[in-house]
């Protein structure tokens, strides 16, 4: 088992952190891990990128130009990497303020109105767990539990009470993401 | 009598420390580096504290100073000597740190190493040798050459206007926060030298009660950089490096 | 217990200095690699170890900070990236000059000047040819994961008390933005051992302790380069370290070190699906280079193929060692692009199987 991810928005969209959040849970299933962010310049002018890569075995490129999944939160990351994604592979694409439909046919398309789920749940914070949870229902490579025991991990103790929250919003997620196009 | 009859311990009234070697110093005929070197060795001597004392020596013309201090030293790059004494102290606070700099390792290439040791009020004792040139090179200009003052690279003497002006670097560390005594003095005296020694004396006891950053300027002639004999360059620097570099404490502890 | 972390490769080698018992760490923040000094002032070593950490007034002072605290016998660190190792060089040949311990990291980006902030392995010359002033050598250990980011500081330290001599972690934003799993090695001591060479305080009835790099007479000057000369001969005896991979029936190799070799090895399998057989060997240590083995492998091989980060360093290395018994091609992007698998295995097949 190999997947190689790519996740992409704007800054404070918690982008870096689901990478990260990934990583550490393949880490507790005892797989091989890597996160590589984007830093620089663009960090701060609004776009942020990371690539995570989970396998059972060591992991050769932490950097890549194709992927088996881009989770894409914004219309420039979903031009800049809807391309990018191996045909067969999976698009995620969070609905709001998207204002193209992506247009690949060779790939499984899924969309997940996170945001709104996460007013409804009056706490925007948990955007990126019910992404996470939405990416979990379509390619449930790592166990729920071992998602949670990353948290515990990435998360300092004084957080930890957020916990449930969190597992809720993956819940959600993984209720609300809706297939938009299978690939031919 | 004899010389043999005269030489002998019981009729001793000046010796020699043992925190200078024997070696027979590189410097020019009366340069003022041996009786600086001198009064704080005697000062440290007195302190008691030679196997405590860890000493930098800069690049210049003491950039040989560690030949002469009997005291572990570390030959630093130009200018760097208050960062390598900050290496020591913050590895080693229990240990006596100096540096021993002139004016342009301290004030010219090393000015933000100087100041930035200041402003933390690293727990050091800064000496400085200000005799407004560059010996070692063969006397070039200095941070603090006067204005007028020839030197190779002012051979038509010191122009303000296209050379600026020289730096009074000890009023300035005295600005800030991090020094705890600043004082100016000179050793072509006897009397001078005494005081010169009692500042460093002070200094060294300052950094025992880690007080922060001193600093004992010492003015002082260059008769080789200067072309002047050694009677003239002393003579010079008390009518013309004097009214500018003032003597005495520029900071004092306020208690 | 073992304890596995998922960290970044900055971090990693911060957590590394703490874990290795260092005394002191000194540096300046520069992108890619303030995260080092970030992580230290957080973990605030001086309550777990004693560890000193200071943020310098600038790069130049971090490293003269490094020599006083290395001449005291301590293990002392400072972490950097190009422009900023660039202004540190004059430290790093007093340091190589005055034969005092210490480890340097550069997280390489791409230069020339101010450059971009982006990877690069555009260092290398000045990493492993010396780059200071002088004839001088560091040891350049150049690690591929977080993991041997981790285990080069300790081995860093190791090798610098050994000889007494700067070594070089030559790092790169990929290692030192990525995060991995590490296992991290259990809390050594810091030590109380004072070295003879080190100044700690003229002890009674000894001579006082001298720490320079000056000797003013040429015959003792050329004394001291001699010896100098003579350890670097034993370091390239005793500590060349690389690692290969399906090299046994390698007709193609292909040499690359650090992030790049992750990459390179990629296009090797790439090679190998299609029925090629390539191999890989990647230097771990830059200097000492692994010489004897690159030139057993180019009398084994068809062609070689160097891959870096750079308009091509190593590869003159590589020819050297080759010494003609094997065509050497380069393939690199710079200016902080990163080569993927694809164009590395594209420009292996136009230059080495022949378009």
């Amino acid at each position: 088992m190999s997947e190689e991810i790519i996740i992409a928005g704007f800054g404070g969209q918690g982008v870096l952190s689901m990478g990260q959040i990934i990583c550490y849970s393949g880490v507790m299933q005892g797989k091989e891990v890597s996160w590589m962010p984007s830093y620089g310049p663009e960090m701060r002018g609004g776009t942020a990128n990371c690539t995570a890569i989970i396998s059972d075995e060591q992991i050769s490129s932490p950097v890549l130009t194709e992927f088996d999944t881009a989770i894409v939160l914004n219309q420039p990351s979903m031009d800049k990497f809807e391309d990018a994604i191996k045909p067969g592979g999976l698009l995620i694409y969070e609905e709001n303020g998207m204002t193209r439909k992506p247009r690949r046919k060779d790939i499984n398309i899924c969309a997940i109105a996170a945001y709104d789920e996460s007013v409804k749940m009056n706490n925007t914070k948990v955007f990126n767990m019910i992404v996470i949870g939405g990416f979990l229902k379509v390619k449930p490579i790592i166990e729920l539990e071992n998602v949670i025991k990353g948290l515990e991990k990435v998360l300092p103790e004084r957080y930890h009470h957020l916990i449930p929250l969190n597992e809720e919003a993956i819940h959600r997620g993984m209720k609300i993401i809706k297939e938009a196009h299978q690939a031919n | 009598m004899s010389e043999s009859n005269i030489i002998n311990p019981e009729n001793l009234v000046y010796d020699k420390t043992s925190v200078m070697t024997d070696r027979v110093l590189h410097y020019c005929p009366g340069c003022g580096h041996g009786t600086a070197h001198r009064m704080l060795a005697e000062a440290i001597d007195d302190l008691g504290i030679q196997g405590d004392t860890i000493g930098v020596a800069p690049v210049g013309c003491s950039v040989l100073a560690y030949y002469y201090f009997d005291v572990d030293m570390q030959q630093a790059a130009h200018g760097r000597a208050p960062a390598v004494a900050t290496g020591i102290k913050r590895t080693m606070p229990e240990k006596y740190v100096f540096t021993y700099q002139g004016d342009g390792d301290l004030a010219a290439i090393g000015t933000a190493e100087t100041i930035h040791a200041c402003n933390r009020g690293e727990n050091i004792l800064i000496v400085f040798i200000n005799n407004g040139i560059y010996g070692m090179t063969g006397g070039q200009m200095a941070p603090t050459t006067l204005e007028g003052m020839k030197s190779s690279t002012s051979p038509r003497g010191r122009d303000i206007q296209s050379m600026g002006n020289p730096l009074k670097i000890t009023e300035l560390v005295a600005q800030l926060p991090g020094t705890y005594y600043v004082t100016r003095h000179s050793v072509q005296k006897p009397a001078n030298a005494r005081k010169a020694k009692r500042a460093l004396k002070k200094a060294l006891e300052y950094q025992k009660e880690n007080k922060g950053t001193c600093l004992v300027e010492i003015v002082a002639n260059c008769p080789s950089g200067w072309k002047m004999t050694p009677a003239q360059s002393n003579q010079w620097m008390e009518e013309n490096m004097f009214p500018f570099y003032p003597l005495g404490d520029i900071k004092v502890p306020s208690e | 217990m073992k304890e596995l972390r998922l960290m970044k490769g900055n971090e990693a080698l911060a957590e590394a200095a703490i874990r290795a018992g260092a005394d002191a760490y000194f540096g300046y923040p520069i992108t890619p690699q303030s995260e080092v000094i970030e992580y230290l002032m957080r973990e605030n070593p001086a309550d777990r170890t004693g560890m000193q950490v200071l943020q310098a007034e600038s790069e130049v002072a971090a490293i003269n900070m490094v020599y006083g605290a290395a001449g005291c016998g301590k293990k002392a660190m400072t972490s950097s990236s190009s422009p900023g190792i660039s202004l540190k060089m004059e430290g790093i040949s007093y340091i190589a000059g005055a034969e005092l311990p210490c480890v340097v990291v550069n997280v390489v980006r791409a230069g020339p000047g101010l450059g971009t902030i982006q990877p690069s392995q555009s260092d290398y010359f000045q990493a492993v040819k010396g780059g200071g002033h002088g004839d001088y050598k560091m040891i350049v250990l150049a690690p591929a994961t977080v993991q041997e980011s981790v285990d080069y500081v300790r081995l860093g330290f190791e090798l610098a008390f050994k000889y007494r001599n700067p070594v070089m972690i030559l790092s790169d934003g990929i290692i030192g933005q990525m995060m991995e799993k590490v296992e991290l090695f259990e809390q050594h001591p810091r030590s109380t051992e004072e070295p003879e060479w080190a100044t700690v305080g003229k002890k009674p009835g000894k001579d006082s302790v001298i720490v320079t790099s000056l000797q003013l007479q040429s015959e003792e000057q050329e004394k001291v380069n001699l010896k100098l000369q003579a350890k670097y001969r034993e370091m390239e005896k005793n500590e060349v370290r690389y690692e290969t991979h399906q090299c046994e029936d390698a007709e193609y190799l292909f040499v690359a070190f650090g992030s790049c070799a992750r990459i390179t090895r990629k296009a090797m399998e790439m090679a190998r699906k299609k029925g090629i057989k390539a191999g890989l060997i990647r230097p771990q240590t830059l200097y000492p280079f692994p010489v004897k083995a690159i030139h057993k492998l180019a009398k084994q091989v068809k062609g070689i193929m160097t891959v870096e980060m750079n308009a091509g360093q190593m590869v003159e290395d590589v020819r050297l060692a080759a010494r003609g018994e094997a065509p050497v091609e380069f393939f690199g992007r710079f200016g902080g692009m990163i080569p993927s698998p694809d164009e590395i295995f594209n420009a292996f097949e136009q230059k080495m199987i022949g378009g």
